[in-house]
């Protein structure tokens, strides 16, 4: 077993596929910090400080994109997925298929519980 | 052994999947954690989408910007996402160092891999740290697991005491669920952090015991650090749901 792992190690050292030196590292690290601002900028500036956009759907849609956004980068390049084998990428990623259909599913049933079984108490906010 | 003749059969036999080989060029630990990993995504999107699901199922939600509105030490409220703005920054810089092990890890340069990994320890500290804060501030406004401000209160009074966290209509049952999914899910992201932070620990400890040196391979530092970016990554999602929309 430690000598498979020794020849993955030794094929790591001189292969070299394609992973990330330290320029590149920070790179993705100002895209991060570049688009964790962004949010802050939209949520504390846009909505909050000058009430140019109001809160709802198309910002909660801008708010999620830059969060698979960040996703992204997060498992592509720090997780090192980008440069593993297309097999291995495959395996790992194919499964979040069922996460979409989830959310789709259970949101319309949540939207379904609103109007189909609420007993509780409202009180109007003034 | 010459190669004069293979038979058909055996040349069949050659590709990488036949056995002999890694066919991901992965160490099976790496594998795993992958896989672990995977499972744990489903995990916190159950949880996720279950908070969305009660987001849709209620007329009304409490307003994010409201309820997390102080600086510990700086101001009391009137600032919203600043604290978590915080919080989000010190998460991803404690990435970046566990990223900077990892690559010092590849060069085997063990007073580099030290450095990294105590910055990334320092990192998680920090950020389980704002998180108690955070915790300690809620609950002394009065949410809890099963409880909100207006537990135990009756007519007028519970509109009073919820009034502060609604823009819209108020509800006591929408109150109590945001309180039970918001202890619930950052509780499990903090409960990782602190299991991260662990396990960064004992490969810190391990670096310095020269373990790795002796190995010849730096590889748990890999398998860790993949832990850890994925801590990051789920608050990425956390920070999305519970504080922007």
């Amino acid at each position: 077993m430690s000598n498979h792992n020794e020849n993955i190690a030794a094929h790591d050292h001189h292969g070299e596929h394609g992973g990330m030196d330290k320029k590149g590292i920070w790179k993705v690290f100002f895209i991060l910090l570049a688009l964790t601002a962004l949010e802050f900028l939209i949520a504390l500036g846009f909505v909050h400080h000058w009430g140019i956009i109001q809160k709802g759907v198309f910002l909660n849609i801008i708010y999620i994109a830059l969060t698979l956004v960040k996703a992204y980068y997060i498992v592509a390049y720090f997780m090192h997925l980008k440069f593993e084998k297309p097999g291995f990428i495959i395996v790992c990623s194919v499964g979040f298929v069922l996460i979409v259909y989830a959310i789709w599913l259970i949101l319309v049933e949540g939207n379904f519980l609103l109007g189909a079984f609420q007993s509780h108490p409202l009180f109007p906010n003034n | 052994m010459s190669t004069t003749t293979v038979s058909q059969l055996d040349k069949v036999k050659d590709g990488p999947w036949s056995g002999g080989k890694s066919p991901w060029n992965l160490e099976y630990g790496k594998i795993m954690m992958w896989f672990f990993l995977v499972s744990d995504a489903f995990t916190f999107s159950a949880f996720l989408i279950y908070y969305g699901a009660q987001k849709f199922a209620q007329p009304t939600w409490i307003d994010a910007d409201k309820i997390f509105q102080s600086i510990p030490g700086i101001a009391e409220s009137g600032q919203p996402l600043v604290f978590v703005g915080i919080m989000t920054f010190i998460l991803i810089m404690s990435s970046v160092t566990m990223v900077l092990a990892v690559d010092a890890g590849h060069r085997n340069q063990k007073n580099e891999v030290v450095k990294w990994m105590l910055w990334t320890i320092l990192g998680g500290l920090a950020f389980v740290g704002c998180q108690a804060i955070e915790w300690t501030h809620l609950h002394h406004q009065g949410f809890w697991f099963g409880r909100n401000p207006a537990t135990g209160l009756e007519g007028e009074a519970i509109v009073e005491a919820l009034a502060p966290y609604f823009t819209k209509d108020i509800s006591y049952t929408a109150a109590l669920q945001f309180s039970n999914l918001f202890f619930t899910i950052t509780g499990f992201h903090g409960f990782h952090v602190s299991i991260g932070i662990l396990l960064n620990i004992i490969v810190l400890c391990m670096t310095l015991n020269n373990t790795f040196e002796r190995r010849g391979t730096y590889l748990m530092i890999e398998k860790v650090g993949l832990y850890w970016h994925f801590v990051d990554l789920v608050w990425v999602f956390v920070f999305t749901f519970f504080y922007l929309i």
